[in-house]
């Protein structure tokens, strides 16, 4: 304590503690250690960040900047990061930012979608995303060049590539219920589904593409047919009543049915992408296929109400093909009406051979020859009712013996067929012919009730006269009475004569 | 500056920072303990500028990611989402939502950014031995220290979030790698507003003056 401070002399001595200093202060390892973590951060951002891409949708309906994921098997392999107008306003342009170590999937065909809540038959995709908003899906492509500018498929795939299984092409005039991922059954057996389907350049036909899994794929020959399998199919037959359905599901939803005729040999497995025919359901498609059909035309001069295109063509009950057309032909010289019914036959089923072993045999001349020679045996068309109730017509080739001479009009194009009156229009004929007969019959029995009526009217003399023969006709009964009454009690007035005389 | 003539480093003396008392360094020896409370005594805060700086470079390093790397991710039904302090202050800013807005801004973007600007400046006229503005600098002084901690309260926000919002399997929410270096800058800042010596600042005047006398 020092007096010799001045201006504070009692300050107190402090206690001293001896302490080691370091020049340079370690807490310069505090900016360098946040440095390291900065510099850490922004590399493991920088290598965690994949190549860019662009994909190009229709429509950006779900999808939005910084949040929409790109997914690959549900696992978050990109984000998008821009979406605009292409330059013509009809497509959306999105960039989006894959992670890192995707360049490997980004290659020539690889898909890309946005996945939507859907409903489609018995499959309900993408429900999670009605609450999580749209993701764009994608399906690795197998190709080795790479890509970065992609175009979305508009409808997720069915199936992705590297399922197991193979396509195949089914044509078919009517959609019916199918859509994508409908079923397809094989005995029953899901085993396959609808991967797309798209209608043809000229309208005609869809194109259905099926996909059946392995390995099932393989119950599916070249002469495997496949057929609608909606709905309930019931058939009224001779043998009784038939109903047909395949699962309860595809009463629904739908779905496709196949099967490979047991008669059939064993074929090798279809190649991918074979096409078949997809038909109405399973009778048609177990029908001998029309392997070699033929247009033929038939004219009927007679209403035709009840024909319609698809009615069948029969020849003595053996179908052997369909009613394609039906049009109605004025002669514009003689004013005479005649029905054109088109025909599609199979001539196969009259017993030629399309598939002739023998290589010089003509398909044509044989086919000429076997109308010809059926025509001169009495062979006619004619309409028959196929259903009483609903009057439905069929056109039935039979041998008709008492029919007048006819040919083939081979000049005809299609070639022309003779015809013959159907039996509904001879029938309706000796009807009328019946009728005709009765009326006469029922003039004639009027005319003789007319003049019984005149005979016994009241003021007729006829009356009269049979009035008075009455009266006499009384009169003598009464004296008739009179005698016997007088006999039972004179009895001997038979003998004797009156009493009354004798008295 | 006119009061301030005379410092007590300049009489050999320095004060106690706890009780206040004025005490004389021990013989030979630069520091001691305070002979009445027994604090740590010193003329001024050793290597302030050096750790001052230090904390404050520190700080700034931190500030980059803090801003540009998410605070907070946020997994719920609708896929996970993680969003950055700037995004916070844009999701909130809405009619009637802005004034939350507004603090957040304040509170985790403007102020950090303030006080490490402010603390550059008071190291850098303290180095160049400024003479100007002494009391100016001494109340930002004062009012850095003061609203240094209440950056914090982003980072309590975001932890109470975490910690509140665990419906497993419908939302959770989980700090971000931006919290972390929020959460730095933040006490690092405070900690370079701590190992500031504000005496530091008006050291230079009463040098010139003790030499005018």
């Amino acid at each position: 304590m020092s007096e010799s401070d001045g201006s504070f002399p009692r300050a107190p001595e402090s206690r001293a503690v001896s302490r080691k200093r370091t020049r340079l202060s370690l807490v310069w390892l505090i900016p360098i250690v946040a440095a390291a973590a900065g510099a850490w951060v922004a590399v493991a951002r920088v290598l965690s960040e994949g190549p860019e891409i662009t994909i190009v949708f229709q429509s950006a309906e779900g999808l939005e900047t910084g949040k929409t994921k790109i997914e690959y098997n549900g696992v978050e392999v990109g984000l998008v990061t821009g979406i605009r107008l292409s330059d013509d306003h009809k497509s959306v342009i999105t960039t989006a930012r894959m992670g890192p170590k995707t360049e490997s999937f980004l290659v020539e065909n690889t898909r890309f979608w946005v996945v939507r809540p859907r409903i489609s038959g018995a499959t309900v995709s993408g429900l999670g995303t009605l609450v999580s908003g749209a993701y764009i899906g994608m399906e690795i492509g197998d190709s080795k060049k790479s890509r970065r500018r992609f175009d979305a498929l508009e409808v997720p795939p069915v199936v992705t590539g590297d399922e197991p299984g193979r396509f195949f092409v089914l044509k078919t005039g009517d959609l019916g219920s199918l859509d994508n991922g409908t079923p397809i059954y094989f005995r029953r057996m899901k085993v396959g589904e609808v991967a797309s389907y798209e209608l043809e350049g000229d309208g005609q036909a869809f194109r259905v593409k099926a996909f059946v899994y392995a390995p099932y794929d393989q119950y599916v020959s070249p002469d495997t047919r496949f057929w609608h399998a909606s709905g309930v199919d019931v058939s009224l037959s001779a043998s009784g009543l038939s109903v047909q359905t395949q699962s309860l599901v595809s009463i629904l939803i739908g779905g496709i049915a196949f099967a490979t005729p047991a008669s059939d040999p064993v074929l090798p497995a279809a190649e991918e992408n074979t096409l078949f025919t997809l038909f109405e359901d399973r009778a048609a498609a177990f029908h001998p296929a029309a392997r070699d059909p033929q247009t033929y035309l038939v004219v009927f001069d007679q209403p035709v109400r009840g024909l319609e295109p698809g009615a069948p063509v029969e020849f003595r009950g053996i179908p052997i093909g369909e009613v394609v057309d039906v049009i109605g032909k004025l002669d514009t010289v003689t004013f005479d009406f005649a029905v054109q019914v088109t025909l599609r036959l199979d001539a196969q089923r009259f017993g030629i051979q399309a598939q002739g072993s023998d290589p010089g045999f003509d398909l044509v001349a044989a086919r000429r020859k076997l109308l010809d020679t059926l025509v001169s045996r009495g062979v006619r068309a004619q309409l028959r009712t196929g259903n009483l109730l609903s009057g439905a017509l069929y056109v039935a080739f039979d041998f008709f013996p008492d029919a007048g001479p006819a040919t083939v009009d081979w000049s005809q194009k299609p070639v022309q067929l003779p015809t013959t009156p159907g039996q509904l229009q001879a029938l309706e004929a000796s009807a009328a012919r019946i009728v005709r007969n009765l009326d006469r019959t029922l003039a004639s029995a009027r005319g003789t009730l007319d003049s019984a009526t005149t005979l016994i009217e009241p003021n007729s003399v006829l009356s009269q006269q049979l009035n008075s023969t009455l009266q006499e006709v009384s009169g003598a009964a009464r004296a008739v009475r009179l005698f016997a009454d007088y006999l039972e009690r004179h009895p001997e007035a038979l003998i004797r004569g009156k009493s009354g005389e004798a008295k | 500056m006119s009061a301030a003539a005379v410092t007590a480093m300049q009489h050999g003396l320095h004060s106690c920072e706890d009780c206040g008392l004025l005490s004389r360094p021990g013989s030979g020896e630069q520091e001691g303990r305070c002979p009445r409370c027994a604090a740590h005594l010193e003329f001024r805060k050793p290597a302030s500028l050096q750790r001052t700086w230090a904390f404050l470079i520190a700080a700034a390093v931190c500030y980059v990611p803090a801003n540009v790397l998410p605070v907070m991710e946020t997994t719920s039904a609708q896929g996970s989402e993680s969003d950055t302090i700037l995004q916070g202050v844009v999701l909130l800013w809405s009619p009637t939502g802005w004034p939350l807005s507004l603090i957040v801004l304040f509170a985790s973007i403007m102020i950090p950014s303030a006080k490490i600007l402010t603390l550059a400046y008071l190291l850098i006229t303290v180095r160049r031995g400024s003479i100007q503005n002494n009391a100016q600098r001494g109340r930002l002084y004062r009012t850095v220290e003061l609203i240094g901690r209440w950056s914090m309260v982003d980072v309590f926000v975001d932890a109470f979030t975490v910690a509140l919002v665990q419906l497993q399997p419908l939302m959770s929410v989980a700090p971000g790698p931006g919290l972390f270096f929020f959460a730095a800058v933040v006490v690092l800042t405070m900690l370079a507003v701590e190992s500031f010596d504000p005496r530091l600042i008006w050291d230079p005047s009463s040098a010139q003056e003790a030499l005018h006398v």
